[in-house]
């Protein structure tokens, strides 16, 4: 179910990006499709009362250098936030891009309706 | 002696599939990747008094580039960052297909570099330009060496940042509008990759592509795996600028300053897309009946598509561009026949030459669609115009350029002893020998229309009548015009790729084997 709101989130970004006129709207829905990805990713990660997957004392067997068996068990899985972390570093560097672009067409043309701005047709 | 020539092409391609030949080279990898990354944010550090020694410097990185991309041809080998374990680490992978991406980036970015040495004169910040050139070809060659799907993506967002930043360099009307239609479009492609991405994840627990590869082969395709699959040919396919996705293409590459064009559109759009997409298709989910088919039809819809709507355009790059999308689509055919052959459990001899001939013509590609972009930027240059109803004449004025962009034509129509030629003619005889005639009938005549979009740009461009305002013209010199011929030079003597038995069995052979073996690339980079 928790999957099935995420991908609906996902196309509602990929439905505002695609037919909204207003650029910032545009850039929204697509903000909107990267926050659905990153929510994703975090969610396949997910374990229900997990813990953090970091050895401490208390995982060690006592006597032993051996973690305790249960660690892998209730660790969550660190990769996916590995990566949600680089998604979002990546996500914020285009929209500061995507952003900068949209407000030197504002500059330009004095409006962000991407209907009047039509340069290019062919 | 065309016979002759191509049954010894099928003889060694059937060789190589025989042959494992180890030759390995790991610890000299992350240079592709470091070396353009450092001068990246080095370059700028000069500023204006040093623009100069910032350019001198850049051509001297693409050209180092390109001399590690020689030398590592024939090599394999596998580096893991920090010594991490592929599982969780990043691995990345040098072999045949991706030392011949290689190779063909830094021939077309030193060539490009080489150019805009002049060319950027026009265009103030300088540094900024270098620096955002260094970034993608950072991205492009990490993209093409990465081991493993998330790091695949990160390189493909810094190659597609890049880019966008740089489609929209000129920061005028045009060049915003289509930056920003690049980046709305390149950016749902990049989501869709990532949100396919995830979907492997969930499933198989793996990033890395061979353990991806080996995890798919032991559990079979679910319906998870089949939607990531999905959503990676849609994405990668608008990176492509495949046909149902092409929208931003005939914008973007056009309003980039020229030796961005041909960066673009000579290996951009093939690195982020072509690549990416055969790499995910062959080396891990393994190439079906269905995905044969399927770029199959994508291939044929660009071909078409791109061609009849070149032929109406009166704007130089933007007719370049929609050829771009044509000649992408022989590229994907190619390798999808080869598929399809593979998938029907036809001879594999002729699955490895359809194959040949989509990389081969991929390379090609690269070389001539560049050469034709600096051509467009040398007359665009001298004319102050890309619109050809205002051109005509420049034979005399500009007689190198003329004598580059006529070899680049024959070269992209396919006159016999240019490259363009022997990659389609080895397309044809695989189409043939897989009894689909009718896809070698659509070669053919695509091919006949890629000879009338370029007579046009003949016609129009370089004889008829000089205009009463471009009498007083001059042909550029210098970098721009070493550019030109080097490029020149290659359109013509490609055709030895396939014709020596030395050079195509060092570097199309491996490239093709990689693509031939399937799901055994896995086995190569996990040892038991």
């Amino acid at each position: 179910m928790p999957y099935a709101l995420c991908f609906l989130l996902f196309m509602i970004g990929l439905y505002c990006a695609v037919v909204k006129k207003n650029m910032v709207k545009i850039i929204i829905g697509l903000a909107i499709m990267e926050y659905a990805v990153n929510l994703f990713l975090i969610m396949v990660g997910f374990r229900s009362g997990g813990t953090a997957p970091i050895v401490d004392k208390t995982y060690i067997e006592s006597g032993t250098q051996r973690v305790v068996a249960n660690f892998i068990d209730t660790a969550v899985d660190p990769i996916p936030q590995a990566l949600v972390l680089t998604a979002i570093v990546i996500a914020l560097g285009s929209l500061a891009l995507i952003i900068s672009v949209c407000i030197r067409l504002y500059e330009k043309y004095g409006t962000f309706d991407i209907t009047e701005i039509r340069r290019l047709r062919g | 002696m065309i016979p002759h020539q191509l049954s010894l092409i099928m003889e060694s391609v059937f060789l190589a599939v025989g042959s494992t030949e180890k030759n390995s080279i790991g610890a000299g990898l992350p240079a592709f990747v470091a070396i353009p990354l450092v001068s990246a944010f080095v370059l700028p550090i000069f500023g204006k008094s040093g623009r100069r020694s910032a350019m001198f410097l850049a051509n001297l990185v693409t050209l180092a580039l390109l001399v590690l991309a020689i030398a590592c041809i024939g090599k394999s080998g596998v580096y893991e960052v920090g010594n991490w374990t592929i599982a969780v680490g990043i691995l990345l992978v040098l072999d045949g297909l991706s030392s011949l991406m290689l190779l063909v980036i830094s021939v077309v970015s030193a060539a490009a570099m080489l150019f805009s040495t002049r060319y950027m004169e026009q265009y103030t910040a300088k540094s900024k330009y270098l620096s955002l050139f260094m970034l993608m070809v950072a991205g492009m060659n990490g993209l093409v060496i990465s081991g493993d799907i998330f790091n695949m993506f990160v390189f493909l967002e810094i190659a597609s940042l890049a880019s966008y930043a740089l489609v929209g360099f000129g920061c005028e009307h045009e060049e915003l509008e289509a930056s920003f239609k690049y980046m709305v479009l390149g950016s749902i492609g990049s989501s869709l990759i990532l949100f396919a991405i995830v979907f492997v994840y969930g499933n198989t627990g793996f990033l890395n592509m061979a353990m991806v590869s080996q995890a798919i082969q032991r559990k079979g395709l679910n319906p998870g795996l089949s939607f990531a699959l999905a959503l990676f040919v849609a994405g990668f396919g608008l990176k492509a600028a495949l046909v149902p996705f092409h929208a931003w293409l005939p914008d973007a590459h056009p309003a980039a300053p020229a030796p961005i064009s041909a960066m673009l559109s000579g290996i951009l759009i093939k690195t982020l897309g072509v690549y990416a997409l055969t790499r995910v298709v062959f080396n891990v989910f393994g190439i079906s009946l269905a995905l044969g088919w399927l770029l199959i039809a994508l291939g044929i819809l660009s071909m078409v598509a791109g061609a009849f709507l070149a032929i109406g355009q009166w704007d130089f790059k933007r007719l370049l561009a929609y050829s771009s999308i044509s000649q992408v689509g022989y590229v994907v055919l190619g390798i999808g026949l080869g598929g399809l052959i593979l998938a029907r459990g036809g001879n594999p001899a002729w699955a490895s030459l359809a194959i040949l001939g989509g990389l081969f013509h991929l390379a090609n590609h690269a070389v001539y669609k560049a050469l034709l972009f600096l051509t467009s930027g040398s007359v665009q240059m001298s004319t102050g115009t890309r619109q050809m109803k205002q051109m005509g004449g420049l034979a005399q004025k500009l007689p190198v350029t003329r004598a580059a962009c006529t070899i680049a034509s024959a070269s992209i129509v396919g006159i016999p002893p240019f490259s363009g030629f022997w990659s389609k003619l080895i397309l044809v005889v695989a189409a043939i020998q897989a009894h689909l005639y009718w896809i070698a009938a659509v070669i053919i005549f695509i091919s006949l229309c890629t000879l009338i979009m370029y007579l046009k740009v003949q016609r129009y461009v370089f004889l008829g009548e000089l205009p009463e305002s471009l009498k007083h013209i001059q042909e550029n010199r210098g970098t721009m015009l070493i550019a030109m011929v080097a490029l020149a030079c290659l359109c013509v003597l490609m055709g030895l790729l396939v014709i020596v038995p030395d050079l195509r069995a060092n570097i199309l052979e491996p490239a093709v084997k990689v693509l031939t073996d399937g799901l055994a690339y896995s086995a190569n980079i996990i040892k038991p």
